[in-house]
């Protein structure tokens, strides 16, 4: 593979000022159980390779899964650069040390299809014994062994190899009319550090408090996100906002306000690239600049936006290693994993202080809104009626409607213990005291 | 090709395997306020292998092609670790065929510099037209050339073209932001993009229009949706739950879901189906080599049909419906929508908005999911509803909705039946899948509304 990216590079120097090659290859092993019994066993090998240049000033782009035609890849690459952006990224020059972020697990990669069966078939036995015989589970797990490297014709490069375990656990209990669709899921570089069991009774504590049905009311009510919640309505908005590429562009509502208090000043937001043994965490980005950890947020105040080259290059700043890209896509901003730190409040004080509102755990179409705005509209997929601090049942065909800078603006509660999920974010349970509910 | 094939199944000792076999190449364009942001080209080749033993699956992708009759072995070895119950596929004609594609303007024959001046001229209209933040015009399209093999003696060669265009236009007063959009595509045929400029333009007066729009109050409305959303609505609230994958293994919701069972009025008809001419979601075969059909999966009001893959007609001794589609060779086929629309009624928009004392316009959506009972979905535009006319407009409109009361709850159906062919459908990791969707304007009563 290395001697591939060196000879692309050098074929693409004859007619290109700079040039960057971006190499990936894994192998993904999906075991796949539905309605209580194993269904497929798959595995999927990927290869490919993106080629990004410099021509006369202009970015151009190609990518391919055919590494042994590299002369395609280099004139696909320089046709796009006609008509490219104009090049505004620096150019990493110092090759990235791969470091000690323990990525790689090879108890991960040693895992065998009959593990990770039996591993599915735990799961699924675990949830029917105490969830009861009308529970149907979907369960999946998945291990990805790969291998990224970006190398570049001014001496930057990294690689790196990284291993994840990921489980995903689906329960549906299916009544009159009524269906019932709990999930929880788990994901590390690490064997140690997916919690089954743990996931498990999460979804089994969920399912029992599901049994009875609640009537919400329409109006202004305190809610509670659970940090799965949080995680699914709240983050994909504020990391829309902190994007350099929005805040460029003026399209951010946050844009032009830095160093001002935007939040509650118990709010802080951390984008961290470099959690040891974490799916979201490398060594270097997608462009081979170092992965950091930024503050996005400290005690209310809107501390940083995060970049990647190109965009940092056009807004007069440094890329913050966040450059992400899919092969056939020029690097663009996104967050590694989004990290809310926790607070002092306990979910049981959270819960004793709702005299009648809501519990929100998953949300649907959220994301369907103008996220730009931080406006957040979702259906309450699963979520809890409470009632003088009790929670008295599920409910259904509700929204729960807000606006998220506003909402974290002040917070009723910001919860004294932070979760990882899947290894992506790390967030707490948020209390807002009055957020807008609709239902029928 | 075929010999690779032919050679890779020899000998394997399965009870039924298909080789997939794909080449591609595609090309996108951004532009991201007034410059071209990004312009690519990539392609890949790449093929998988699907064995199916004692009904269980294995499944194979892969890149290296070469190596096609080891990954065949190892797809037979997965599918012998799973042991369940033996099944027997639907059986389905084996057929020898070559379909090609072709478009008006073929975006295989449209240079580079005429897309990107099309799309810069389109871009730079948005700019003339409103005084905007930025703007957005993303571009993409695909020629694909699928060779499918199948231990029962099929053999398929087929083509495919797409094409999928979204403009965006964001408008900014203070800290408020709104974004209005176009969003459009075609089996491969750029004439779709063609003298739209009255509709981009006014994409871009809308995203300024937007700023000064009202916040509903969040509650239960009538609502008028336009044939846009309509089709959304229908994709979203009941295309997916007659997708069988979802109710072969319940036996509760086969339950509900029986075929008889009365789920709206008799005006109401839903079909869909690959074999429906012009549109994304058309084709001549699926995945799994069934030629396309149309299926009924309500008519007047009652549910008549359901969408299949191979397996899921053999589980429930239905009849296959061409639906085994997948969004790439990396993945297997599993049931999908194709076109999915409402047959056309008997109201006019006139007629329908003039029995609203108090409710709300809805037009296109930038988007909706469903848990299959409960579903939500955005509206692109929104107008208040009084006393039979339309009022102001509204910004950050969502809906949700129940499947088993909203479609009862369809109170008009109007004759103008229109096709959307923007976007793409997910589910679970597979997306975006092309689909077509169609609808005639619809009266909805009790539809909740999220809001301030």
């Amino acid at each position: 593979m290395r001697d591939f990216a060196e000879h692309v590079l050098e074929l693409a120097k004859r007619s290109a000022a700079w040039a960057e090659v971006f190499l990936v290859s894994s192998e993904e092993t999906p075991v796949a159980f539905e309605a209580n019994r194993l269904r497929s066993i798959e595995a999927r090998e990927t290869r490919g390779v993106a080629l990004r240049v410099v021509a006369e000033g202009r970015i151009g782009l190609a990518s391919s899964s055919r590494l042994e035609d590299a002369q395609a890849l280099v004139d696909d690459a320089l046709a796009t650069a006609r008509f490219g952006a104009q090049a505004a990224l620096a150019y990493p020059a110092e090759p990235v040390a791969e470091g000690a972020l323990d990525l790689y697990d090879k108890a991960v990669a040693a895992l065998s299809t009959d593990d990770m069966v039996q591993m599915g078939q735990q799961m699924v036995d675990r949830v029917r014994k105490r969830g009861g015989d009308d529970i149907l589970v979907d369960a999946d797990v998945r291990k990805a062994v790969g291998t990224v490297t970006v190398r570049n014709s001014s001496g930057g490069q990294g690689s790196y190899r990284k291993t994840v375990l990921s489980i995903d656990l689906h329960a549906n209990r299916t009544r009159e009319d009524d269906l019932l669709d709990i999930y929880e899921s788990d994901a590390s570089c690490h064997l140690a550090g997916v919690a089954l069991t743990k996931t498990v009774n999460t979804l089994l504590g969920k399912l029992e408090l599901s049994s009875e049905i609640a009537q919400a009311r329409t109006g202004s009510v305190p809610v509670i996100f659970t940090p799965k919640g949080v995680a699914i309505t709240l983050l994909a908005p504020l990391a829309a906002a902190l994007s350099g590429k929005a805040v460029l562009e003026g399209s951010s509502p946050l844009a032009g306000r830095l160093g001002e208090r935007m939040f509650d000043p118990g709010f802080s937001l951390i984008d961290d690239g470099l959690v040891p043994r974490q799916p979201a965490s490398a060594p270097c980005d997608d462009e081979g600049v170092p992965m950091r950890r930024t503050a996005l947020v400290e005690g209310g105040r809107l501390n940083a936006y995060y970049y990647d080259l190109q965009t940092a290059g056009r807004a007069g700043t440094q890329s913050t290693g966040n450059g992400e890209r899919g092969l056939a896509t020029l690097p663009a901003p996104a967050t590694h994993a989004l990290r809310i730190p926790a607070g002092t409040a306990s979910y049981q004080h959270m819960l004793a202080d709702v005299e009648d509102g809501l519990v929100v755990d998953q949300t649907m179409g959220a994301w369907a809104g103008n996220l730009l705005s931080g406006d957040f509209s979702g259906n309450v997929h699963l979520g809890f009626k409470v009632r003088r601090g009790q929670l008295v049942g599920r409910v259904k065909n509700t929204m729960v409607t807000g606006n998220v800078f506003r909402a974290l603006g002040r917070l009723a509660g910001i919860g004294d213990r932070a979760y990882w999920l899947d290894g992506r974010a790390e967030v707490p349970y948020l209390y807002f005291s009055a957020l807008s509910v609709a239902t029928r | 090709m075929r010999d690779l094939i032919t050679d890779a199944l020899r000998g394997q000792r399965a009870d039924y395997i298909d080789v997939r076999l794909e080449e591609a190449e595609s090309t996108q364009v951004r532009f991201r306020g007034r410059e071209l942001e990004e312009l690519g080209r990539s392609r890949t080749l790449g093929g998988s292998v699907r064995a199916l033993v004692n009904g269980g699956w294995g499944f194979a992708s892969f890149n290296d092609v070469g190596r096609l009759r080891s990954y065949v072995e190892q797809a037979v070895h997965q599918a012998r670790l799973v042991r369940r119950e033996s099944l027997a596929l639907a059986p389905v004609p084996a057929v020898q065929d070559v379909v090609q594609a072709g478009a008006a303007r073929d975006v295989r024959h449209v240079s580079l510099d005429d897309k990107v001046a099309l799309l810069q001229e389109y871009n730079e209209l948005m700019w003339a037209t409103a005084p905007l933040q930025t703007t957005s015009v993303r571009y993409g399209d695909l020629y694909r050339r699928t060779t499918f093999a199948s231990s029962e003696g099929s053999y398929l060669e087929q083509e495919q073209l797409d094409l999928s265009a979204l403009f965006v236009a964001v408008a900014r007063k203070e800290s408020e932001v709104e974004q209005a959009f176009l969003s459009t595509g075609s089996r491969g045929d750029l004439s779709i993009l063609q003298g739209r400029h009255e509709e981009i333009a006014a994409v871009a007066r809308r995203a300024v229009d937007l700023l000064s729009a009202r916040r509903i109050k969040g509650g239960s409305y009538a609502v008028l949706a336009d044939p846009k959303l309509a089709g959304v609505f229908v994709h979203e609230a009941f295309g997916h739950l007659s997708e069988a994958d979802h109710v072969y293994e319940n036996p509760r919701l086969r339950e509900m879901m029986v075929l008889g069972r009365r789920f709206g009025g008799p005006q109401l008809s839903i079909v869909d189906g690959a074999a429906v001419p012009g549109h994304r979601g058309s084709y001549a075969y699926d995945a799994e080599g069934v030629p396309a059909q149309k299926t009924y999966l309500i008519r007047e009001g009652v549910l008549v049909g359901r969408l299949h893959s191979r397996e899921t007609a053999a589980r429930m001794g239905e009849a296959p419906t061409g639906n085994g589609r997948a969004v790439s060779y990396r993945y297997p086929p599993i049931v999908r929508m194709t076109n999915t629309f409402i047959e056309p009624g008997q109201a006019t928009f006139e007629q329908m908005l003039a029995g609203i004392d108090e409710g709300v316009y809805v037009k296109s959506s930038f988007g909706g999911q469903t848990s299959m009972e409960m579903f939500t979905f955005s509206a692109g535009e929104a107008y208040m509803i009084r006393g039979g006319k339309l009022a102001e407009p509204l910004r950050g409109v969502n809906l949700t909705g129940n499947v088993f009361q909203t479609l009862a709850n369809i109170e008009a159906i109007g004759s103008d039946l229109e096709w959307s062919e923007g976007g793409g459908c997910g589910k679970g990791e597979q997306s975006p899948l092309p689909v077509g969707t169609g609808s005639p304007h619809l009266l909805i009563r009790d539809v909740v509304i999220g809001g301030e």
